[in-house]
């Protein structure tokens, strides 16, 4: 496995392709928009939607899901396991001050604060499918700037394989974390050559507004060729290490969410199927859900050669 | 058809034909009491998909509350019996069989909502859904048990299966309970206190028969042959 580190990104991969491509499916996106704010999320109304989606839009056009939606229909279990619950427990959860600790093999190990931690970024707004294990998926325009700019502004050492977030520990203010559902705090990570990817963000907004905090404000990951789980939310921690960190999901449900979580249609969950999704606001039909969440293209080298099967 | 009437009967003013004792207050509305109010779950969960307010996956919002009553009603109709011995209230035991369908209906609704509203009738997909996963294989299993309780519900079927045998037949109520359970408690991801919730209060409801079944086993052995 090629492990690419910061400082040896070819200038020629900074904006690639995929960039280029996103940004204009953002403009077209955009224009759709308008005409999607203007639909309330009522089921005749998605119906419409739905019609629509299915007439004209090839696969790559994607219709964001609304703000409505995106910001009441959470998975975010220190703020409650029901999908409403982060909406309503996240309301007083203070973002500032925020420190996010970068350790582990890393030539510049601190303590930043949010604030300086974001002044050198170039925050770009992309909008990505956003996959659920739960078999429901969203569109949502993110704004955030790639992670690799951070991993190269960092520097790791050449020994780091795999980076991993920690979410932040309040159980005063995270009433989730009062309970064990989960162990706490919610810890996810990826493989060096997944977080450099250029797809892979670390996002501070959404629909071009600071992000709220059912979402993962101040700093989550976005990951959109896996599943939703492997984004971490309110993150305090960033730590390099060579050793594949212990992650919850897999931790918790080894047989049902594996390391890797890319979205992957052929392969089921062990309680319900993989091969389509629930289009959070887009009707009564499902969509057939696509190979890397419809970023094969760009991601399927990461991975070749793996059995994708027993890495689920 | 009436009988001719073959009695000279004096005169009138004569007496209508005796009727039969008019049946208690109580239990002359009791079923449509019990109609009515086992009705307002799912209306409400109709006005609120037709209002917009079952957030924002309104599809699975209606899978999982027509579930949970299915499984509430369940559970109040197996409470009819252990609370009519305990309270003496014999009244009650008339909607052990209004309860026991208005269980099947829910079962029904939330069945229908799956294959229609979820899967879009996608009959691949279903049978796919139902064969390699076990939490929609349990429920399938619950509802397909659940089908002849409510094909002979009838006084008619009663009498013509026997007492006894519609009896045992009728006790296949208590495994729904139990898959029933088991397959809320498969669907859930992580969460599982409300299922374990649903867990204990179908133990409480088949321990109390158990309790009763263990005492008159014991009484039997106590009579002398």
């Amino acid at each position: 496995m090629q492990i690419r580190k910061g400082g040896q990104i070819p200038s020629s991969e900074i904006t690639s392709e995929q960039d280029y491509l996103d940004r204009r499916t953002f403009l077209r996106a955009a224009g759709v928009l308008g005409a999607g704010l203007a639909l309330t999320p009522s089921m005749l109304a998605a119906c419409a939607r739905d019609d629509a989606r299915a007439a004209g839009a090839s696969q790559d056009a994607l219709v964001p899901t609304s703000y409505e939606d995106i910001t009441t229909y959470n998975n975010y279990y220190e703020f409650g396991t029901d999908k409403e619950d982060p909406s309503e427990n996240a309301k007083g959860f203070r973002t500032k001050p925020w420190t996010v600790r970068v350790d582990g093999l890393v030539k510049k190990p601190a303590d930043y604060a949010l604030e300086d931690f974001l002044k050198p970024a170039k925050l770009e707004d992309r909008v990505y499918r956003h996959r659920c294990v739960e078999a429901w998926s969203m569109v949502i325009p993110w704004r955030g700037f790639p992670l690799r700019d951070l991993i190269a502004r960092v520097e790791p050492s050449p020994s780091a394989k795999f980076v991993e977030f920690t979410t932040k520990l309040d159980p005063a203010q995270m009433p989730g974390q009062r309970g064990n559902v989960l162990p706490w705090p919610y810890v996810e990570a990826l493989r060096m050559d997944e977080a450099m990817h250029p797809l892979t963000l670390l996002a501070t907004g959404l629909y071009g507004k600071p992000l709220p905090n059912q979402n993962g404000a101040p700093l989550r990951t976005i990951i959109p060729w896996k599943y939703g789980f492997k984004g971490t939310k309110a993150i305090v921690r960033i730590r390099f290490t060579d050793r594949q960190p212990t992650t919850t999901w897999n931790a918790v449900a080894p047989n049902e969410y594996g390391f890797y979580a890319n979205v992957n249609p052929t392969v089921d969950h062990p309680r319900w199927s993989q091969s389509k999704e629930r289009v959070i606001g887009g009707g009564w039909r499902k969509k057939e859900t696509l190979m890397f969440n419809g970023y094969a293209n760009e991601v399927a080298s990461l991975y070749s050669g793996m059995d994708l099967r027993r890495n689920y | 058809m009436s009988l001719p009437n073959v009695r000279p009967e004096p005169s009138p003013p004569a007496r209508a034909p005796r009727a039969p004792r008019p049946r208690p207050l109580a239990q002359r509305i009791g079923t449509p009491v019990v109609v009515a109010l086992s009705a307002l779950p799912i209306l409400w969960i109709a006005y609120a998909a037709y209002a917009d307010r079952l957030g924002a996956n309104p599809i699975r919002e209606i899978v999982i509350r027509t579930g949970l009553w299915t499984l509430r009603f369940l559970a109040l109709s197996l409470a009819v019996t252990p609370l009519r011995r305990f309270t003496g209230w014999s009244e009650i035991a008339r909607q052990r069989r209004t309860l026991g369908l208005i269980t099947f209906f829910y079962a029904t609704v939330h069945l229908s909502s799956y294959i229609g509203l979820d899967q879009a009738f996608d009959w691949g997909d279903i049978t796919h859904d139902v064969l390699k996963h076990r939490y929609t294989f349990v429920g399938m299993a619950t509802y397909l048990i659940l089908l002849p309780l409510a094909l002979t519900s009838t006084k008619n079927s009663i009498r013509r299966l026997g007492g006894r045998r519609w009896n045992v037949l009728h006790r296949l109520v208590y495994l729904a309970a139990i898959t029933g359970t088991i397959h809320y408690l498969w669907a859930v991801k992580k969460d599982t206190s409300r299922p374990l919730l649903y867990l204990l209060l179908f133990a409480g409801l088949l321990g109390i028969r158990l309790a009763w079944w263990w005492n008159r086993r014991r009484a039997r052995a106590l009579v002398p042959s």
